[in-house]
């Protein structure tokens, strides 16, 4: 147990750091590669939370519990976003008869 | 324990990656929910304990069973999932890549941090998170009430079907 409270002592904040830059751009890159808009909302989530494992490392490095709740406020945010986005998808699903974000190309302007 | 940390962020960078290139909505669920699993071992390597349990109930228990239901309910398949042309994928990864590229430009030479307290292994506790919750973030916390009404809300009416267009 004492080894694993105390392992951030041996791991150096950048490999944190590098992580969440490589999920965040994973997230993105999916957002850009897939046209399917459930798949889209799934690389937002990953988005989502490559920024708060890095709220997380920031607040145990400084063994500060803000970042925790920030955390906390982030999640909850994101369940809001979720099932507001999800039941847009059923929407869009009833009305066009697809998932493709392309029928959508007229809010582009 | 380093060890570990390295075998977690594996998984986690492949079962993200699984999540962009596989076809199969269902798979892709399947793939984010091993991505998930594995950030609440980060969690809980990160002495964030509490977190790592909200984690698994809201992400994995909540929001991925709500993005399986909305799947089962359009039934959808691999044959109806539109796919971008060739070039706008690669296109997709090269712009991912240099994106990555820059934010590790970017961050490569972080200063190194003075930690604001003396190290703890006991902030991640529901006793430390729920004080700091309830003392200095009380009026967020309550906001966030009214905001989960506002979204339960709008996802009743978003889903309600519109009578005066005709049923069906």
């Amino acid at each position: 147990m004492n080894e694993i409270t105390s392992a951030i002592q041996l791991i150096p904040l950048q490999h944190y750091i590098i992580l969440s830059v490589t999920l965040f751009s994973i997230g993105m890159m999916g957002v850009l590669f897939r046209r399917n808009i459930i798949a889209i909302l799934m690389c937002l989530e990953l988005m989502f939370n490559s920024a708060n494992l890095l709220l997380a490392a920031f607040s145990a490095y400084h063994s500060d519990p803000s970042g925790q709740v920030f955390v906390f406020f982030i999640m909850i945010v994101a369940a809001a976003e979720v099932a507001v986005g999800l039941s847009i998808v059923v929407m869009m699903k009833r009305n066009v008869e697809s998932v493709d974000i392309n029928l959508l190309n007229r809010l582009k302007w | 324990m380093v060890f570990l940390f390295y075998f977690l962020s594996a998984i986690m960078v492949i079962s993200a990656l699984l999540v962009v290139f596989s076809k199969s909505p269902i798979n892709n669920v399947i793939y984010l929910i091993i991505c998930f699993i594995a950030m609440a071992g980060h969690y809980i390597l990160l002495n964030a304990q509490f977190l790592a349990v909200v984690h698994i109930i809201v992400y994995t228990g909540a929001i991925m069973v709500l993005f399986l239901f909305v799947i089962m309910l359009l039934n959808l398949n691999k044959a109806i999932i539109p796919q971008k042309s060739a070039a706008a994928r690669i296109l997709a990864v090269v712009t991912g890549g240099l994106f990555f590229l820059v934010l590790i430009a970017a961050t490569r030479q972080t200063f190194v941090i003075t930690p604001r307290y003396a190290f703890t292994s006991e902030i991640g506790l529901v006793a430390n998170v729920g004080k700091t919750l309830f003392h200095e973030f009380l009026l967020p916390f309550e906001i966030s009430s009214v905001l989960f009404i506002s979204a339960m809300v709008g996802a009743v009416m978003f889903g309600k079907r519109d009578h005066s267009v005709g049923d069906d």
